[in-house]
């Protein structure tokens, strides 16, 4: 594991993503900040409409604009800022020192060109391979995922592959230029158990292997506790806790935090439920927040949660929460 | 593939077959007779003479039979004697127009070529404008392009031919003296000077049929780069940097084409069915005009092979069709 005195690869801060919509704004992103280092193995938590997605998609110019507004923020990759630079030199980002991998392989993929195509179209783009080499290169990144009889398989269609063999191209396609980080938006939420454990422990292989820093996106908590180093949990819009794995499965100090810990099922390896089982509904943000945004399902609520948005505060090393009334440690048992 | 397409050639044969006997028996039913036209005064034995004469004295079967010979047979032959120079087709009789007792493929070989440059051309430049202007369209979803074009869309598929020709002749031939309000058949392309007037006298009715045509077809390509446009993979392909221009024109693009292409190809037998409203307004002596003045006189022979015709260039055009979808749609497997 990386240690503190290594350079973030990735460092955003204060973003906020805006959607002008017909019926007004909506303000999906509300001044997240988080880093990674290379190596490391970030997971974001959070309910469906958290705003996951807007925010990793916001780092590199990927939402359509409009309605999407990315209005503030810094997003620095090795110290360059993504927000401030030509759409030129962020679709060189994209792809090459960016890459993505997103949740249903059976619809990422275009499905009238060949798979060896979709794989050699970044490497030609970005490391300005020619036919034969770019051939070469697929073939070699079809070997890393893991994909069986690779050279025979480049003029295949991505309907001749099952879904967990589709997200293994997916893999292949975001690794293609070797990325510097790489963002996975629920890569195996669309998978069934078996093959979902097969990636994740491709991923954790090539992680090893290429050192790159992941962002990993998803709803279960189950897969986070087995990956990440760090997990920042996201609720409308914001982070509202943050910490290394251990601490925060040992000692969530949110109340949303704690709520989501309960809804893991008991049963190991069975997936997690869509997060939905704790009462109430996620917020639906009109403007930029004023008050706590978890303050009408939150058991703890008083009079400042609804006057006051909560920053997040340090509460221990590595560990923050934006929380008036962050659970301590010992009153655990009691609360929630 | 190759298996699908002869199948399906074989099984386009009893369809054929039925289809002809379908068109047959329904213009045995229709009102109508072929004598209708006879002045009274000709005697009653006179008219039953005529009438054996054409072979309307023999049962239905054995008509249908004798048309369906000479249509698959006959005529076949005639073309071979007439590209080759032989005579196979020698002393058998081809299927006769009652009209001007002229072999009806003859008529139709000398109204082909006016339909194919009118209509033909009409689907040329329909398909050039149509097609740029609904991928522009659809990117550019609700900007002023789009709404522009919305707008003449909509006057193109709710003005019907007989108007818009009929406007356009008032104020580009007759007012403005642009162009000629009659298509003038005889006119002889061998300089400039005579294609130049081709080409003038074929814009009007081209620019009517044109607006029809480009309004259908680049609503359709519209509405199918709209539904490709929001697809996950042209997600992927933005999140692997490639141009935006590579974006829409190669991954969206490709599969927009599926179902144009598609019906593209299914449009391609009304081109020959020419255009029966457009013909009539601008005096196109085209097949569209043979078939109502064939309809006009009772004269089934001729009737009867033009539908024919055009049933087997629609079950034809159905074929490759869908073979053109085999071909773009990776995914279709046809066996
Ligand atoms: N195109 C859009 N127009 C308007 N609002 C949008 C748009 N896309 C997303 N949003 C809003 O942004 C919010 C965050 O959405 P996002 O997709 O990031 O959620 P998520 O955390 O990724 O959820 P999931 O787990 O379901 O993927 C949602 O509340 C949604 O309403
Ligand atoms: S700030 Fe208040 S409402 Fe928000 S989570 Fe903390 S206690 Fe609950
Ligand atoms: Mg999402």
């Amino acid at each position: 594991m990386p240690d503190g005195d290594t350079r973030n690869v990735l460092e955003v801060r204060g973003l906020r993503t805006v959607f002008e919509t017909r019926r007004g704004e909506v303000h999906a992103v509300n001044s997240v900040s988080f880093e990674v280092k290379p190596g490391e193995l970030l997971g974001v938590v959070g309910e469906s409409g958290s705003g996951k997605s807007v925010t990793m998609m916001s780092l590199v110019g990927l939402l359509p604009s409009p309605p999407a507004e990315v209005r503030e923020g810094k997003v620095l990759l090795d110290g360059e800022d993504l927000l401030q630079v030509t759409p030129a030199r962020l679709r060189d980002i994209r792809g090459s020192d960016v890459g993505f991998i997103f949740q249903d392989p059976m619809t990422s993929l275009n499905p009238v060109f060949t798979v060896g195509f979709q794989i050699m179209e970044p490497v030609r783009r970005h490391m300005g391979l020619n036919k034969k080499q770019a051939r070469a290169r697929a073939i070699e990144l079809l070997e890393l995922v893991g994909i069986p009889g690779a050279a025979g398989r480049l003029s295949d269609y991505p309907h001749q592959f099952s879904g967990g063999m589709r997200q293994r191209v997916m893999i292949a396609i975001a690794l293609a230029c070797d990325p510097k980080v790489l963002i996975a938006d629920e890569p195996t939420t669309a998978l069934d158990v078996t093959i979902q454990a097969q990636i994740l422990e491709i991923i954790e292989d090539l992680r090893s292997k290429l050192g790159m820093a992941i962002v990993w996106i998803t709803h279960d908590l189950g897969v986070i506790a087995g990956i990440a180093d760090r997990v920042a949990v996201m609720y409308g819009g914001q982070i509202v806790e943050h910490a290394e794995v251990f601490p925060l499965f040992n000692d969530p100090r949110h109340p949303y935090t704690r709520a989501l810990l309960k809804t893991i099922p008991t049963v190991s390896g069975k997936r997690a439920a869509k997060l939905q089982v704790i009462e109430g509904q996620p917020p639906m943000l009109g403007a930029a927040p004023t008050a706590c945004a978890f303050r009408d399902r939150c058991p703890l609520a008083f009079e400042r949660c609804h006057a006051e948005n909560p920053q997040r505060e340090t509460v221990g090393p590595g560990h923050d929460v934006a929380c008036f009334h962050p659970l301590a440690h010992t009153a655990k048992e009691g609360a929630a | 593939m190759l298996t699908f397409t002869i199948r399906r050639l074989l099984f386009a044969i009893p369809t054929l077959l039925f289809i002809a006997l379908v068109i047959f028996l329904l213009l045995e039913l229709a009102p109508g007779d072929p004598m209708a036209n006879v002045p009274l005064t000709v005697p009653p034995e006179i008219k039953e003479q005529m009438r054996q004469a054409l072979g309307l004295g023999e049962p239905v079967h054995i008509r249908f039979w004798k048309w369906i010979v000479q249509f698959f047979w006959v005529e076949p032959l005639n073309v071979f004697d007439y590209l080759f120079d032989t005579n196979f087709a020698d002393g058998r009789l081809r299927i006769i127009s009652w009209q001007n007792r002229a072999p009806v493929f003859i008529t139709i070989a000398e109204r082909i070529p006016q339909t194919l440059w009118v209509v033909g051309t009409a689907y040329l430049v329909a398909i050039a404008i149509a097609i740029p202007v609904g991928i522009y369209s659809a990117y550019r979803q609700y900007s002023a392009f789009d709404q522009v074009g919305t707008f003449v869309t909509m006057i193109g598929f709710s003005v019907p031919p007989f108007f818009s020709g009929v406007l356009v002749i008032i104020i580009f031939a007759v007012q403005l003296r642009w162009f000629p309000s009659i298509y003038d058949t005889r006119l002889v392309v061998d300089s400039w000077e005579s294609f130049g007037m081709q080409v003038r006298q074929m814009f009007l009715p081209v620019m009517v049929l044109a607006l029809q045509i480009t309004s259908q077809l680049s609503r359709f390509m519209r509405a199918s780069m709209l539904d490709n446009l929001n697809q996950d993979y042209v997600r992927t392909a933005r999140a692997k940097g490639l141009r935006e221009k590579t974006v829409v024109l190669v991954h969206v693009l490709r599969n927009s084409m599926i179902p144009v292409v598609t019906v593209i190809a299914l449009g391609v037998p009304a081109i020959f069915g020419g255009a029966i409203i457009t013909e009539q307004v601008f005096k196109v002596n085209g097949i569209g005009q043979l078939l109502i003045t064939a309809i006009q006189a009772n004269d089934l022979p001729m009737v009867q092979t033009l539908t024919f015709i055009f049933a087997v260039l629609i079950v034809l055009f159905n074929l490759i069709a869908d073979v053109l979808y085999g071909i773009l749609d990776p995914r279709i497997r046809y066996d």
